[in-house]
């Protein structure tokens, strides 16, 4: 447990959390950005640099604008006068509770069984690249098929009726 | 009998095993190409759908010609090629495709049929706004009907079954403007879908008992003696052996798919559909899928018997198999007598076919069944597509009380027409003469009963009866339709010619004097030897057919010949019997009873379930909520200012969430989402208490 | 308390507050993003135990951490884009005021 993986941990929780509770949605979102990023430096901290660099490029570069996009698209920035939380946010939260009670319970029961030391992996972009185009080509290609169908879908169903248009 | 041909350990397969996956992926692929293309690229759609069915044409003839000569040289073909999918710890879950006479056979008639109601689609669809989109749903189709054909993995069969039925729903629906079509493929879609949950029960069974779902591995396959052998041994409920059990879910499946009672009640309906539809997929492949499902998996349905044991025993599984093919044979026949509509008519004679089929393979084995599959593939899809022509000649009128005297009008129709009515009708020398006999030949023989034989002579009987009745009132008497008929054009009619020349003459590959289809299956030689005629029986059985369907024709003919009734007028038969007539009439009534059992039986169920939500479960929740109260109010003694703060609101939640619980289907996402998590939960407690203990 | 278990009560933590996100939020918006937050938490899962696990060298639990990230890309895009084409029929994004989806 190093001193830099308790700030990135507090700076991740602490992002999620206001994002789930600050009234205004602007700064909802900007909050998770904050979370994405603690959890970018996280991967980076484990020594994935692709997948940190990838969650920066992929979250914070683009879901996060596409959030924010939406939010303003939605005027989803005014608050409402009902409250921002469901009227039966009390059973959302016991629930979620229960969730994390059971899998804290979990990893702290199996904690003797982890590994505790690892020597670091030693992982080059090349090598990346490599099982990317070799071992995983099927996988990615069929990434990228999905990719394109959920932009196409994603245009198609954001987009206005046919009799709007013309 | 000779000895059965070994199957020669496989080395490794032949270039035509290999590549034998383009079959059904190259319609796959061009169903995806033309989903991309625009409404008026008409020629181009047809063309690829052609195209590439063709092309899978060649490849599956090649495939064929590689069985044949392998068989003409005395050693049996049976090729597979299987690539691990999914690999999780140390199972495997593995897919591949298998080359035997059986896949080469079913390969050849899929594409073969299929290439010619494609071309007779573009004919008929020609002034469809939705022509290109017909054509995806068309090519989508075949794919996966070959995929289901070429399967050696029992999840790769069931993933292309699936997609079948997604196809098959998307075509029964074609015209959802309509809106008895969209309720036609809803309905066909979730009578399947009972079927296929049984199915799926019994591969996760499989799966479970035999750590594989490939039919053929070298002898690791779940069709192997060695799997069936511990199948056999394991037990499951009832007596049954864990075999038996499989093999009925399994044939449930089957029986959903190729309209089987009780589950037939989707494929009349399904004649919602356009007519090429009708004649592709509800009487030449899909419904014969489970058919050839069953074939299939003759190894896991006939476990416990050696093969040369057909027709003096048989298993739990067969019996059923073929007592439900035989009920279903004349159930159906029954109800066509009555039917008015010249598809419905051909739909339930296509159930009371597959019923033959069924009990075909039961009584004699893979290859009586199959033989009457694929005739009766070519003879249906021969009369589907004439019905489809008579339609369009006669102005998209359907009730054949308004046709008549269209031998004149339409001689090409009619002619094609008159060979698939007999071959259907069980005329000698056409295709379906041969192919029933076998069954019926198969059926004299079976020593567990004498039942389906009575049964099937009687469906042949009321077969050739209502045909008669059909052709009488659509081709001759006099014209009662409005406007003038006239015949379809040629490239219609030329599909016809040809499935009418293999009408005709396709059964003569099966005949007793040279079987060579059974033998082919069976992977026995077959020599040719008019001395097949001799058997004792033979001449006998074939002449007790021949006059079964020249009494049922002449009956026909007698009651409804070259009389022209008018459209309100009352059958013949309705004077005669009107109770028994309305009954078949209403198709006996078996929707209705879905309607009042089933349906019925859901929205009681439902309404107990509200009940119970409102007065149970909310009484319980308001008891809590009370309790909580209760509970407040007395601490507010203590701490006004901390109960306050949390107590009364948590009881305001709870009474709010109690509400919630009452209606649990509240339409909101996060109410399920929330339900999802508590399973969550749920199951993670349960399995890690259970680990613990 | 090993460094892995310590990545994994952080992924556990960050999971069950993007879900009471999602649970309780009645923006529709915001429920998407619970949801972004818990596939997150997926991901520092599977790459705490590529780090940690047996072989490393073998890439699989990197390589699942960047298909899972390019998935939930697609997802994000697919799930905003229902938003908005609800908030256009419907003129809100609140969750409580959508209750059509029932029997």
């Amino acid at each position: 447990m190093t001193i830099v993986f308790w700030i990135l941990a507090v700076m991740t929780v602490s992002g999620g959390l206001a994002a789930v509770l600050l009234k205004n949605t602007v700064h909802c979102a900007l909050a998770v950005t904050g979370a994405f990023a603690g959890l970018a430096l996280l991967f980076l901290q484990l020594d994935a640099q692709f997948a940190g660099f990838a969650q920066i490029l992929v979250y914070i570069g683009a879901v996060a604008i596409l959030v924010v996009f939406a939010i303003l698209l939605t005027r989803g920035s005014e608050t409402p006068e009902s409250g921002v939380f469901s009227r039966t946010w009390l059973v959302g939260l016991c629930i979620a509770a229960g969730v994390f009670a059971v899998m804290a319970w979990a990893i702290l029961n199996s904690a003797s069984a982890l590994p505790h030391e690892s020597a670091t992996p030693d992982v080059s972009v090349m090598q990346i690249g490599n099982a990317l185009m070799g071992r995983y080509v099927l996988p990615l290609e069929i990434v990228a098929l999905l990719l394109t169908a959920a932009m196409i879908g994603a245009v198609i169903v954001a987009m206005h009726e046919k009799g709007d248009v013309k | 009998m000779q000895d059965a041909l070994q199957f020669t350990p496989q080395i490794a397969p032949s270039s035509i095993a290999n590549v034998l996956w383009l079959v059904p992926a190259v319609p796959m692929v061009a169903a995806g190409i033309i989903a991309l293309l625009k409404q008026p690229r008409r020629r181009l759609a047809s063309s690829l759908a052609i195209g590439s069915l063709g092309f899978s044409l060649l490849v599956a003839l090649t495939a064929f010609a590689h069985v044949l000569a392998g068989w003409m040289s005395g050693h049996a073909v049976r090729e597979t090629v299987n690539r691990t999918w999914v690999q999780v710890g140390s199972t495997n879950v593995e897919l591949g495709w298998v080359l035997d006479p059986l896949s080469a056979v079913m390969l050849v008639m899929v594409t073969f049929v299929g290439l010619l109601i494609f071309i007779y689609s573009t004919g008929y669809m020609a002034h469809d706004e939705n022509f290109t989109r017909f054509f995806c749903f068309l090519s989508l189709f075949a794919g996966a009907m070959l995929g289901v054909v070429i399967a050696n993995s029992l999840l790769l069969l069931f993933m292309c079954w699936e997609l079948v039925g997604l196809t098959s729903y998307l075509l029964i629906g074609f015209w959802y403007q309509k809106p008895s079509a969209a309720a036609a493929a809803k309905k066909a879609f979730l009578t399947t879908r009972i079927g296929d949950i049984f199915f799926l029960l019994g591969i996760v069974w499989l799966f479970a008992q035999t750590n594989t779902l490939l039919f053929y591995n070298n002898g690791a396959g779940s069709m192997e003696p060695l799997a069936l052998g511990g199948l056999l041994a394991a037990p499951a409920a009832l007596g049954l052996s864990a075999a038996t059990a499989i093999a009925l879910l399994i044939f449930a499946g089957a029986a959903g798919k190729s309209g089987q009672l009780p589950l037939h009640v989707w494929l009349p309906d399904a004649m919602e559909g356009p007519t090429p539809v009708s004649a592709l997929i509800h009487a030449a492949t899909m419904v014969a899928a489970g058919v050839y499902l069953i074939a299939r998996v003759y190894p896991l349905m006939e476990a416990g018997r050696s093969a040369t044991m057909i027709g003096t025993s048989s298993t739990t599984a067969l019996t059923v198999v073929t007592w439900v093919g035989a009920s279903t044979a004349v159930f159906a026949a029954l109800i066509a007598v009555a039917q008015n509509d010249i598809k419905r008519i051909l739909a339930y004679s296509t159930l009371s076919q597959l019923g033959y089929m069924m009990a075909g393979l039961g009584l004699g084995g893979v290859a009586v069944g199959m033989f009457h599959l694929i005739t009766h593939a070519f003879f249906k899809a021969l009369l589907f597509m004439g019905a489809g022509s008579v339609i369009h000649g006669c102005h998209e009128e359907q009730d054949i009380r308004k046709m008549g005297g269209l031998r004149k009008e339409m001689p090409v129709t009619f002619l094609t027409y008159a060979a698939g009515m007999l071959a259907l009708a069980g005329f000698v020398p056409f295709a379906g003469f041969w192919s029933k006999d076998a069954i019926l030949d198969a059926a004299v023989w079976w020593h567990p009963s004498k039942g389906p034989f009575y049964l099937l002579v009687f469906g042949a009987l009321l077969t050739a009866f209502y045909m008669t009745r059909q052709v009488s009132y659509v081709f001759f008497g006099k014209w009662r339709g409005h406007g003038h008929a006239h015949e379809s054009a040629r490239v219609m009619t030329t599909p016809l010619t040809i499935l009418a020349f293999f009408t005709a003459t396709l059964g003569f590959l099966g005949t007793p004097a040279w079987p060579w289809f059974r033998n082919f299956l069976g992977d026995h030689p077959a020599p040719f030897e008019l001395a097949g005629f001799s058997e004792p029986g033979i001449l006998a059985l074939m002449l007790t057919s021949t006059g079964v369907a020249v009494v049922g024709l002449l009956l026909g003919w007698w009651l409804y010949g070259n009389k022209s009734p008018k459209a309100d007028e009352r059958d013949v038969l309705e004077k005669a019997m009107p109770p028994i007539w309305r009954a078949l009439r209403d198709r006996l009534y078996v929707d209705e009873f879905y309607g009042a059992t089933v349906i019925a039986f859901y929205a009681w169920w439902a309404k107990v379930a509200d009940w119970l939500d409102r007065r149970v479960w909310g009484g319980i929740v308001s008891f809590v909520t009370s309790f909580f109260g209760l509970w407040a109010t007395f601490n507010r003694f203590l701490d006004t200012y901390w109960v306050d703060g949390t107590f009364d609101k948590g009881c305001e939640e709870l009474s709010v969430g109690g509400g919630l619980v009452a209606r649990v289907q509240s339409g909101r996402v996060q109410t399920y989402l929330r339900l999802l998590a508590v399973g969550v939960v749920v199951l993670a407690v349960i399995l890690i208490w259970s680990s613990a203990r | 308390m090993t460094p892995l278990a310590g990545y994994l009560l952080v992924a556990a933590l960050v999971f069950a507050i993007g879900l009471a996100g999602a649970l309780t939020r009645r923006n529709a918006i915001l429920v998407l993003i619970g949801i972004e937050l818990m596939l997150n938490a997926a991901n520092l899962n599977l790459i705490a135990f590529w780090r940690y696990g047996p072989h490393p060298e073998a890439l699989t639990g990197m390589m699942f951490a960047v298909f899972s990230i390019a998935v939930a890309a697609a997802e994000a895009a697919v799930g905003l884009g229902l938003v908005i084409s609800i908030y256009r029929h419907a003129r809100t994004t609140d969750l409580d005021e959508m209750n059509r989806m029932k029997g």
